[in-house]
């Protein structure tokens, strides 16, 4: 099986107004090919699911940039200012979430949860409108699980199947977006034949990635 | 002491509370200082919430990987017998309870334990990244910062700004001296000869308790 597409059959996946999830930090396990690509085509309206906003020149903080994001969820903002600025206007929704339970609410998307309790953000704004439940003494927060109409992914090394193998930093988001969409397209740096990947070094199984794009060293 | 110093001489009693084998994460700006003052010959383990345990030193000019990044965008490396993981991991680490200590700033904290570091409304919203999460699972708090924001006072009877964690700090370190927040109160257990215990209460709003062996500070 070959899941390999091209990067603008890709992208036409994305239509306006569809909830996207990017997975990387900072840039850093950004599919930056996929959102530069992204940011070329101009599609609108989306709600981003990412960890953060990057820098305006790096990764998804392009999509800010080029006003293609109607709301925001996210756990930092402040290393691009102009995320501040639309957030400011009020040209753009920014749900502001901390980053374990950020995680937390993907991997429940990706993995039949109906939700979990986190002890973060008890006694914050963050609890406000929440249900707050006592276990043992301890108060928690239940946090409900994100999806996504379709997931940018990167990674390093793909065979056909879309079985995915990581470098570095760059695993963050990346493992656990891959579950938690309708449409995963992942972005890697080399792709190979099915059978030449060690299965014991496989993080991410092809069964949940269904779009392969060969972004080529960056 | 210029601030430069005073940093470096916060950034070194906060090494000095750590142990062998401790897992720490260390928050971005004055906290990463305390890596360059870790005890001789014990065995560190930093954790950076991106996702890896084994944080070693920036690279040098030329030898940068863009993807390995701490949790400030900034190229760094790994040490051997480091390992990488993904987010949630990450924070099944941090809100599990096996980080020791996490080290931050804090732009306000309180008699009660309290920390306010994430935003000032209508000023700075950057969003609280990981720092909840690291309050609220790590086993000890501590606050690595300066006294007061240019003679604003900082330690205060009760946070004015937007809550971080309720309750969670252990510990503060500043130039001026070590406090230990209690169920009392805030506890000076250790003074900077610089300064007498009559300026460290005038430079904090908190009533300060004085520990009956008040020491000089450990660097």
């Amino acid at each position: 099986m070959n899941k390999v597409i091209t990067i603008d059959e890709a992208i036409d996946k994305i239509q306006d107004g569809m909830t996207i999830m990017v997975g990387g930090f900072l840039g850093c396990g950004n599919p930056h090919r996929l959102v530069d690509k992204l940011v070329e085509k101009g599609t609108k309206d989306l709600t981003l699911i990412c960890n953060d906003s990057s820098f305006p020149d790096y990764g998804v903080g392009k999509l800010i940039v080029n006003k293609q994001i109607k709301k925001l969820i996210a756990s930092h903002v402040g290393t691009n200012p102009e995320t501040g600025r639309q957030m400011n206007e009020g040209e753009m929704e920014v749900v502001l979430v901390p980053q374990g339970t950020l995680a937390e609410q993907v991997r429940a998307g990706g993995s039949g949860l109906g939700g979990f309790l986190t002890p973060t953000g008890v006694g914050t704004v963050v609890e406000e409108g929440k249900q707050k439940i006592e276990i043992d003494g301890v108060e928690y927060l239940l946090e409900l699980p994100l999806k996504a109409d379709v997931a940018l992914i990167a990674g390093q090394t793909a065979d056909k199947f879309g079985n995915i193998e990581y470098f570095g930093a760059t695993r963050n988001f990346n493992q656990l977006m891959a579950t938690a969409a309708e449409v995963v397209i992942a972005e890697v740096e080399e792709i190979v034949e099915v059978g030449e990947l060690d299965p014991n070094q496989v993080v991410t199984p092809g069964i949940f990635v269904t779009h392969l794009v060969n972004g080529g060293a960056i | 002491m210029d601030r430069n110093e005073m940093k470096n001489y916060i950034a070194k009693r906060v090494a000095n509370m750590l142990h062998d084998g401790d897992v720490v994460n260390l928050g971005i700006g004055l906290p990463t200082k305390v890596s360059n003052y870790l005890p001789e010959g014990a065995n560190i383990f930093l954790q950076s919430e991106n996702g890896f345990i084994g944080l070693g030193p920036v690279p040098q000019e030329g030898q940068e990987d863009f993807r390995i990044t701490n949790a400030g965008g900034q190229c760094v490396t790994i040490l051997p017998g480091g390992v990488f993981f993904d987010s949630s991991t990450s924070f099944g680490i941090i809100r599990g309870g096996h980080v020791d200590m996490t080290v931050l700033g804090a732009l306000q904290v309180d008699e009660k334990g309290n920390l306010a570091n994430w935003m000032i409304p209508g000023k700075m919203v950057p969003g609280m990244g990981g720092a909840m999460d690291l309050v609220t699972g790590a086993k000890k708090v501590t606050i690595a910062m300066e006294h007061t924001a240019k003679g604003a006072k900082k330690i205060l009877k009760e946070c004015t700004l937007p809550l971080t964690a309720a309750g969670q700090v252990d510990y503060i370190v500043t130039e001026m001296g070590l406090m230990e927040v209690t169920k009392e109160g805030i506890v000076l257990r250790e003074i900077n000869p610089e300064y007498t215990v009559e300026q460290v209460q005038e430079a904090t709003e908190a009533k300060l308790i004085i520990a009956d062996d008040l020491k000089e500070m450990q660097v």
